[in-house]
């Protein structure tokens, strides 16, 4: 999970990092008297979206006065904000920060990450801060330092100390750096965060040390132990099929194609996507439906499919060990009937009763293709897809037009009920009750506390972002 | 021969008494040697109970030292899972297969440290993982029993349903497997490819090895620079992801492009260097394999 700089921020003051200070804002008139109540004679107006980059962008501005804060507000609250990690549609922006401004020496880079070698977690740092930092790691990496922070002691004195030493902090503030460094680790360490960013890191003309930007993400499998975090979950800022796709405890992510699949397991459904492109295809998305996939399931999967516009036609992928083909086929029978289907349909199955499984799909007299490997069925999938009027398949072809209407429909229909749905819990709960502690009931090989977690602070990021607009 | 586990094995199951924990107890016990291997199980409120004539006990160590178990699997919920896997470390069994998925980062990262500074014996298959299975011998873990024939072949991959797809193929073509092993797609596990290939090709059943990877890491590439220097059996390869987005999790935990690093195409740039055959067609595995096999 992602938040925004000045959640992270919140947090990280929490642990003793200091910040400059700041308010959130939802809009000009807030921006404003943030200005005012924050004082002074300069301030920064920040957008708050979770991609990075956003400087380059246009989406972070110095105002030198209470009009210009105006200013800079108006042209950056509802702007597009398109930076490298958007994608060229960019990411509305919704949230401002108004920090004071700051007095910059020098500019240094502090990042967190577990490392997978080490089973630690790494702190780099660096004294080439603001800039990008994959690119100082690809020509200057003598210029990131790195040390492993051992689980028993976390981030020792010595450590802090030395790695501050190394990116240029002079004698006189190191004291400083160490508590940024170890208020950081403890608070990358004690919130179960996946990443912490703070790019750049300032020493100040004054000799302080101040993490001018911040940016932490969230392992998403602890977030059942951090309930305020959760709270500051903000949807506006993620992919809405995702979200719903998450409601069935679908694993589902977007992608620029349009052939959809559906696939059982993370490995075989990224080897699909990898074996449509092999042949000529473009995935559309990645999905896992999991293991114990039942027809609501795969009825649901077809659903956030389809209101892509678009997908043209529609791979299923299953591998049945535990889960029966017999019992898939019924689901993709029953998800086909029930959502229109208009799209090309190819199905490979494989493993426990996969005769029984075709033979389901056969008898259902839909149009749907069969295939014996992944391959075959990358294949024909692209295949219905190159040539529409010769594709062998005219029932497929028949039917695509009243199939246009029924996935516009279903793609209004979840974006309405997404909406008003919100709405109406956020008018209904007060929001003191809306980050109420959800009930925690999981189970290996299941991620119903991430469910229930992500329905609390999708109320309370309802309630919030009411109170904002208005 | 196989690798770490066969039908001498004695598995007790920690959280047998859970709906999936049940239900994956049966289906092991009724494949191959599993009425034999499977004779404990573990939950402190039910001691003294019984799942189906298994006897199920307080702690590990008690079901160690009653039955004589040498490896647990775990199929205990996400919070819990990480100090399961502690206590059956603690009772010094010889191999945890930890199947539960969703465990925080951090409780691995715990439990593994301990582990290493306490320089325990036990070694640690997953967690997030289908479990490992010897053909005709005995099945710990998720994996279908029935796709799989005994044979040359070992498999090792991080994905659960892309081993089974593997397995598939070579069963269908005639290979059977020595052993097949998932190491589980979780960022912080036990074993990694490296030291699935070291036992591998250890073992005299085995004649050759797919090794199947996915985004993010960068153990397919200390995996494959190791084999190049000492692997004496041919290793066959395919990475998925190759059309993953960067930053985006791919359904597991581990599998991230992040930081420019951790593409499919890196890995199978190195594997390729390192002598690793590789397909980009996963439907081609076990084709792949049957090229190289002497």
């Amino acid at each position: 999970m992602k938040i925004h700089e000045y959640q992270a921020k919140e947090i990280l003051r929490r642990y003793g990092v200091a910040t400059p200070r700041g308010i959130a804002c939802f809009s000009v008139g807030e921006a404003v008297a943030a200005a005012r109540k924050l004082g002074g004679q300069v301030w920064v107006v920040k957008a708050q979206i979770h991609a990075g980059g956003r400087g380059k962008g246009g989406g972070v501005k110095v105002a030198k006065s209470p009009d210009e804060v105006r200013e800079w507000s108006s042209k950056i609250l509802g702007m597009q904000l398109k930076t490298h990690q958007t994608g060229p549609q960019g990411q509305k922006v919704r949230r401002l920060l108004i920090e004071e401004g700051a007095d910059i020496r020098k500019e240094l880079y502090v990042g967190l990450v577990v490392d997978r070698g080490t089973q630690e977690v790494a702190v780099m740092a660096s004294s080439e801060g603001g800039m990008d930092i994959e690119e100082v790691a690809a020509r200057t990496p003598q210029k990131i330092h790195k040390v492993f922070v051992d689980p028993k002691t976390g981030l020792t004195d010595a450590q802090a100390d030395d790695l501050a030493r190394k990116i240029g902090i002079p004698d006189a503030s190191v004291p400083k750096a160490r508590i940024a460094l170890g208020g950081l680790y403890r608070a990358f360490w004690e919130t179960d965060a996946s990443l912490a960013e703070i790019n750049p890191l300032i020493l100040t003309g004054s000799g302080d040390v101040i993490a001018l930007d911040a940016k932490m993400n969230f392992d998403d499998n602890a977030l059942y132990r951090h309930e305020d975090i959760v709270a500051m979950r903000d949807f506006d800022e993620e992919d809405p099929a995702e979200i719903e796709a998450s409601k069935y405890g679908l694993s589902y992510i977007s992608l620029d194609g349009n052939i959809g699949c559906l696939v059982n397991g993370a490995g075989l459904a990224m080897a699909t996507m990898d074996t449509i492109k092999l042949f000529g295809g473009e995935p559309a998305n990645f999905l896992d439906v999991g293991g114990g996939a039942s027809a609501e399931k795969v009825t649901a999967a077809f659903k956030i499919m389809l209101a892509n516009k678009k997908v043209k036609a529609i791979l299923v992928n299953i591998f049945g060990g535990i889960m029966k083909c017999d019992t898939i086929a019924t689901g993709v029978v029953e998800a086909a009937r029930q959502v229109k289907l208009g799209v090309p349909l190819v199905v490979r199955m494989k493993g426990t009763n996969e005769d029984l499984g075709r033979q389901i799909l056969k008898d259902s007299g839909l149009p749907i293709i069969s295939a014996d490997n992944m391959a075959d069925a990358a294949k024909k999938v692209a295949a219905t897809l190159k040539k529409p009027k010769a594709a062998a398949k005219p029932k497929a072809a028949g039917k695509a037009k009243p199939a246009k209407k029924a996935k516009a429909k279903v793609a209004k229909k979840a974006k309405a009920a997404k909406k008003t749905k919100a709405v109406k819990k956020a008018a209904k709960k007060p929001m003191a009750k809306a980050g109420t502690k959800p009930k925690v009931k999981s189970r290996a090989k299941a991620k119903p506390a991430r469910k229930t977690a992500r329905k609390a602070a999708k109320k309370k990021s309802a309630a919030k972002s009411g109170k904002g607009r208005k | 021969m196989s690798i770490l586990v066969n039908k001498n094995t004695r598995v007790v199951t920690q959280g047998i008494t859970g709906k999936t924990g049940m239900f994956h107890t049966q289906t092991s016990r009724a494949y191959a040697s599993g009425q034999s291997c499977y004779v404990a199980g573990v939950n402190p409120k039910k001691a003294g109970e019984n799942f189906e004539g298994i006897p199920i006990f307080g702690s590990v160590r008690e079901a160690k030292e009653k039955t004589g178990v040498n490896t647990s699997v775990i199929y205990v919920p996400p919070p819990r899972a990480a100090a399961a896997i502690w206590e059956a470390v603690e009772a010094d069994l010889d191999l945890v297969i930890c199947i539960t998925e969703g465990i925080p980062v951090r409780d691995m990262i715990e439990v593994r440290d301990r582990m290493r500074s306490q320089k325990r014996k036990t070694l640690l298959l997953g967690p997030n993982c289908p479990g490992a299975i010897t053909p005709d011998e005995v099945k710990i873990g998720i994996m279908p029993g029935h796709i799989h024939r005994k044979g040359p072949v070992g498999v090792v991959s991080r994905s659960g349903t892309l081993t089974y797809e593997a397995v598939g193929q070579l069963t269908e073509i005639g290979l059977g497997q020595s052993s097949a092993v998932g190491i589980g797609g979780d960022p912080v596990n036990g074993l990694k490819h490296i030291d699935v290939l070291k036992l591998f090709n250890d073992d005299p059943a085995t004649e050759a090895v797919i090794m199947i990877g996915e985004i993010g890491g960068s153990d397919e590439e200390t995996a494959a620079q190791w084999a190049k220097e000492n692997m004496k059996k041919p290793v066959v390869g395919f990475i998925a992801g190759v059309t993953a987005p960067a930053g985006k999790r791919m359904g597991h935990a581990g599998a991230i492009i992040s930081g420019g690093k951790g593409t499919a195409a890196e890995k199978l740039a190195v594997m390729e260097e390192c002598g690793i055959k590789v397909t980009r067609n996963p439907a081609e595995m076990g084709k792949l394999l049957k090229s190289v096999l002497r």
